[in-house]
C-alpha cells in the first residue's frame, strides 16, 4: 500500500518535471532564431561544449575502435569472414555506438559543465541581477548555451566516428594483417550514404536533448551549494537514460 | 580580446575538424564516390541471375579490386539482368575474352564480381560486353537440387527393392 | 532622458513625492504569510532603510519592488506605474532605470571587473568603444576601483566586489538603487567605504536609494527614513532619532540588540524542567 502511494506521488512527480521541462522547451525554441543575432555568443558556447570536449572524444572514439577491431575480429574469425571487419565496425559505429556513447560522454562532460555553471550563476543571484538589469537570463545565458550544445553535438559524432574507424583500422589491418583494400572497399560497398545521415540525424536529436536537460537542471537548480550538486546529477542521469530512449524511438522511425 | 581571440582559433579548429570527420564519412566510409568517374572505363555483364550482387559491389580480378558495379537494371527483350561496372583506367588491359563470374565472400559475406582473365590479345574497351559470364550460386537452389537429387536417389532405390508403384505421393522426403 | 520616455508617461508626473509605494500588500508563499498588510513610502532623493529581524521577507519586499514577484493583494507603485500591472516590455524598461546591488554582488564571474561594469551597456546600447570605456572607468573611479579594472571577480575580496557591483548598477544612471544586504560580511573598513558610498552615490546623482539591512547602528547614520518590519507588517517607521525613542519593546530589542525581549531567547518548547523530567524517567 505505502509502495503504491510512493509509486502514484513518484509518477506525479515524473509528470510535473516533464511538464515544466516541455514549457521550458518550448520557450527556448520559440525564442531560439533570435540567438542567431549574438554569433559571438554561441561561438563561446560552442568553444566550451565543443572545442573542450575534443580530447576526451577523441580519446574514447580511438579506444572504442581499437576494442570493435579485437572483438570484430575475434567474432568473425569464428565464422571465416574477417575482412568483413570494416563493414561491421563501420554500421555499428554510424548508427549506434558512435551518437550513443558520445551523447553519454557529452552529458558528462558539457552537460554537467553547464548544469553547474548555470546552477552556480542562479545561486550566486547572476540570474536576478541580469533581470534586474532588464536582460532576459532565458536570451542571455540559457539559449547560447543550448545552441551551442546542439551544434556541437553533430560534429563531434562525426569526430568520434571517423576516429574509432581509424581504430577499427589499426588493429583489423595493421595488427591482424587484413588487406588494407579490402577493408576499405568492403567498407565502402555496404555503407550507404543513409547510414552516414542517421548517425548525424541521431548525434543532433541526442544534442537538442542533452543540451536542453543540462540547462533546464541548471536553470532550475535550487540556489544552494547542495542544489547545484544536486542538479548536476540529475543532469547526467536523466541525460544517459533520456538518450537510450530516444536512440529506440529514432532508429524505430528511420529504421 | 586576446583570450576571445584563442577562443575563436580553437572554436574554428573544431567546426573544421567535424566538418572534415563528416565529409571523410561521406566520402570514404560510404559508397558515394566522387573520383573513381573520371578516370574509369565502363563494361557491361548479361546474367540469368545475378543472386544478391548490389551497386557499389567490388570488380575483382585475382582477388585485387579493379572497380565497383555501378548499375544494374532488368531487360525485358532479353530476359536478363544488365549489369554495369565502372572500372578503374589503371587496369585497361584486360583481355576481351576475360569471364566475369559473381562470387560469395566468404559463406555469408557479400557479392562481388570476379574476373578471371583470358588469352586473347586484344582488351576490353570502353563500354565492351563481357562474353563469357557464370550467375551467381543462389544457396536455395542448390540446396533444393541436392534435395531433388536425393529424393529421386531414395525413390529410385525404393522402386528397384520393394516394387512399390512411384505414385503421385511424394516420396517420404528426404531422410539427409 | 527617463522623464521624456513614453513608458514612464502616465505616471512620471503622478506622485512628486514619492518615487515608490506599497500599499495593503499581501504575499504568501505556499501557507507560509510573509506580507500581511505592509504599507510603505519611499519618497524621492532619500535613503530609505527597511529593517527587521531574519525572516521578515526584505529581500521579498525588493523582488516585489523590482516586479521578479508579484504580490497576492495590494499594489506596488514604482514612479507612478503599477509593477504588477505592466506587460514584460515596460517592465524591462522600468528596471533599466532601477540599479540593484546583490548581497554578495553577484559579479558575472566568467568576465573581468571592467566587461562586468560594462555588461548593462552593451547589453542595451550599441556604443562606440571608447565612449564605453570612458562610461566604465568614470564609474570605477567613482568606487575607487579604476585600477582593478582588469582582474577577475574571485581575485577581488568582498568589499571590493560589493563597490564594483555598485559600479555596474549606476553605469546606466538610475533613478533607483537598491541594496540588499550591503554589509553583510564586510570588514569596519569596507563597511565604513560602502556606507559613505551609498549616501554620496545617492546625493551626487540625484537618486533614491533602497537599503535593506540589518545592521542598525551602520544604517542610522546614514538613513533619513528607516522602516522596521515584523511579523508582516511595519512596526515602526521614522527617522533614526524617531526610532532610539520610539515607545514599543520591539523596537527597542531591536535597535538596541538585546538578546531576549520581546522576540524571545528560546524557540518555544515544553517546559524546561518537566522535559528533562520526562526523559530521566524514560530512561
Amino acid at each position: 500500500m505505502a509502495l503504491l502511494r510512493e509509486l502514484v506521488a513518484g509518477m506525479r512527480d515524473f509528470l510535473a518535471n516533464a511538464g515544466a521541462m516541455s514549457r521550458f522547451f518550448a520557450r527556448v525554441l520559440v525564442i531560439s532564431p533570435s540567438g542567431f543575432l549574438r554569433p559571438r555568443l554561441i561561438v563561446d558556447q560552442v568553444y566550451n561544449a565543443g572545442a573542450l570536449s575534443l580530447a576526451i572524444i577523441m580519446t574514447s572514439g580511438l579506444f572504442v575502435g581499437m576494442v570493435m577491431g579485437l572483438q570484430g575480429h575475434d567474432l568473425l574469425a569464428r565464422i571465416g569472414s574477417e575482412e568483413s571487419l570494416g563493414i561491421g565496425a563501420a554500421l555499428t559505429l554510424l548508427k549506434e555506438l558512435g551518437p550513443v556513447v558520445t551523447a553519454l560522454l557529452f552529458a558528462g562532460r558539457a552537460g554537467t559543465a553547464l548544469a553547474s555553471e548555470i546552477g552556480l550563476m542562479r545561486a550566486t543571484d547572476q540570474l536576478s541581477a541580469m533581470e534586474i538589469m532588464a536582460v532576459d537570463p532565458m536570451r542571455r545565458v540559457v539559449l547560447p548555451r543550448f545552441l551551442g550544445g546542439v551544434i556541437s553535438m553533430p560534429l563531434l559524432v562525426a569526430i568520434f566516428v571517423a576516429i574509432s574507424i581509424y581504430g577499427v583500422q589499426l588493429i583489423g589491418v595493421q595488427y591482424f594483417g587484413i588487406d588494407q583494400g579490402q577493408f576499405w572497399s568492403e567498407m565502402r560497398s555496404s555503407v550507404e550514404i543513409e547510414d552516414v545521415r542517421e548517425g548525424l540525424i541521431k548525434g543532433f536529436v541526442f544534442g537538442v536533448a542533452c543540451s536542453l536537460i543540462a540547462v533546464y537542471e541548471g536553470y532550475n537548480a535550487d540556489p544552494t551549494a547542495e542544489g547545484v550538486g544536486r542538479a548536476t546529477t540529475r543532469t547526467v542521469v536523466i541525460s544517459a537514460v533520456s538518450t537510450l530512449v530516444l536512440d529506440y524511438i529514432v532508429t524505430a522511425i528511420l529504421l | 580580446m586576446r583570450q576571445s581571440r584563442a577562443i575563436d582559433v580553437s572554436t574554428g579548429l573544431f567546426v573544421l575538424l567535424g566538418l572534415v570527420a563528416i565529409v571523410f564519412l561521406v566520402t570514404q566510409i560510404s559508397n558515394r564516390e566522387f573520383s573513381l568517374t573520371e578516370t574509369s572505363f565502363r563494361l557491361k555483364a548479361q546474367y540469368e541471375n545475378i543472386g544478391g550482387l548490389k551497386v557499389g559491389a567490388p570488380v575483382k580480378m585475382a582477388g585485387v579490386t579493379i572497380g565497383r558495379v555501378e548499375d544494374i537494371s532488368y531487360d525485358m527483350k532479353l530476359l536478363k539482368a544488365i549489369v554495369t561496372m565502372r572500372i578503374d583506367k589503371r587496369y585497361n588491359e584486360i583481355p576481351n575474352d576475360s569471364d566475369a563470374s559473381i562470387f560469395t565472400a566468404g559463406l555469408l559475406g557479400g557479392q562481388y564480381i570476379g574476373v578471371s582473365p583470358g588469352g586473347s590479345e586484344e582488351y576490353f574497351k570502353d563500354g565492351d560486353q563481357f562474353q563469357f559470364v557464370q550467375d551467381a550460386i543462389v544457396l536455395e537452389n542448390l540446396i533444393s537440387k541436392y534435395l531433388f537429387s536425393q529424393a529421386d536417389k531414395a525413390a529410385a532405390d525404393k522402386n528397384s527393392s520393394a516394387g512399390a508403384s512411384a505414385t503421385a505421393e511424394p516420396a517420404p522426403a528426404p531422410k539427409e | 532622458m527617463n522623464q521624456a520616455s513614453p513608458a514612464a508617461g502616465p505616471g512620471s508626473g503622478a506622485d512628486t513625492r514619492n518615487i515608490a509605494a506599497l500599499h495593503g500588500v499581501h504575499y504568501a508563499v505556499d501557507d507560509k504569510v510573509v506580507f500581511d498588510g505592509l504599507d510603505i513610502e519611499i519618497r524621492r532623493g532619500e535613503v530609505t532603510a527597511i529593517m527587521g529581524p531574519s525572516g521578515t521577507g526584505k529581500t521579498t519586499l525588493l523582488r516585489l519592488i523590482t516586479g521578479q514577484i508579484r504580490a497576492d493583494a495590494g499594489s506596488v507603485i514604482v514612479d507612478g506605474l503599477d509593477v504588477a500591472k505592466l506587460p514584460m516590455r515596460d517592465l524591462y524598461a522600468l528596471r533599466r532605470r532601477m540599479g540593484m546591488l546583490f548581497q554578495n554582488g553577484a559579479l558575472f564571474t566568467d568576465i573581468d571587473v571592467f566587461e562586468n561594469v560594462a555588461f548593462p551597456l552593451r547589453e542595451h546600447a550599441r556604443l562606440p568603444e571608447r565612449l564605453v570605456r570612458t562610461l566604465v572607468l568614470t564609474k570605477l573611479h567613482a568606487v575607487g576601483l579604476r585600477g582593478a579594472a582588469h582582474l577577475l571577480p574571485q581575485q577581488l575580496s568582498g568589499g571590493m566586489a560589493r563597490r564594483v557591483a555598485l559600479a555596474r548598477s549606476i553605469v546606466m544612471d538610475p533613478d533607483i538603487l537598491i541594496y540588499d544586504e550591503p554589509f553583510a560580511g564586510l570588514d569596519p573598513i569596507s563597511m565604513g567605504v560602502v556606507m559613505r558610498l551609498i549616501r554620496s552615490l545617492n546625493d551626487a546623482l540625484g537618486i533614491s536609494s533602497i537599503v535593506v539591512t540589518h545592521d542598525v547602528q551602520e544604517i542610522s547614520h546614514i538613513a533619513d527614513v528607516s522602516y522596521i518590519l515584523s511579523e508582516g507588517r511595519v512596526m515602526a517607521s521614522g527617522s533614526p532619532t524617531e526610532l532610539r525613542d520610539h515607545p514599543s519593546p520591539l523596537v527597542h530589542q531591536f535597535i538596541e540588540g538585546l538578546a531576549d525581549g520581546p522576540v524571545p531567547f528560546h524557540y518555544p518548547a515544553p517546559d524546561y524542567r518537566e522535559q528533562l523530567l520526562a526523559q530521566h524517567e524514560g530512561a
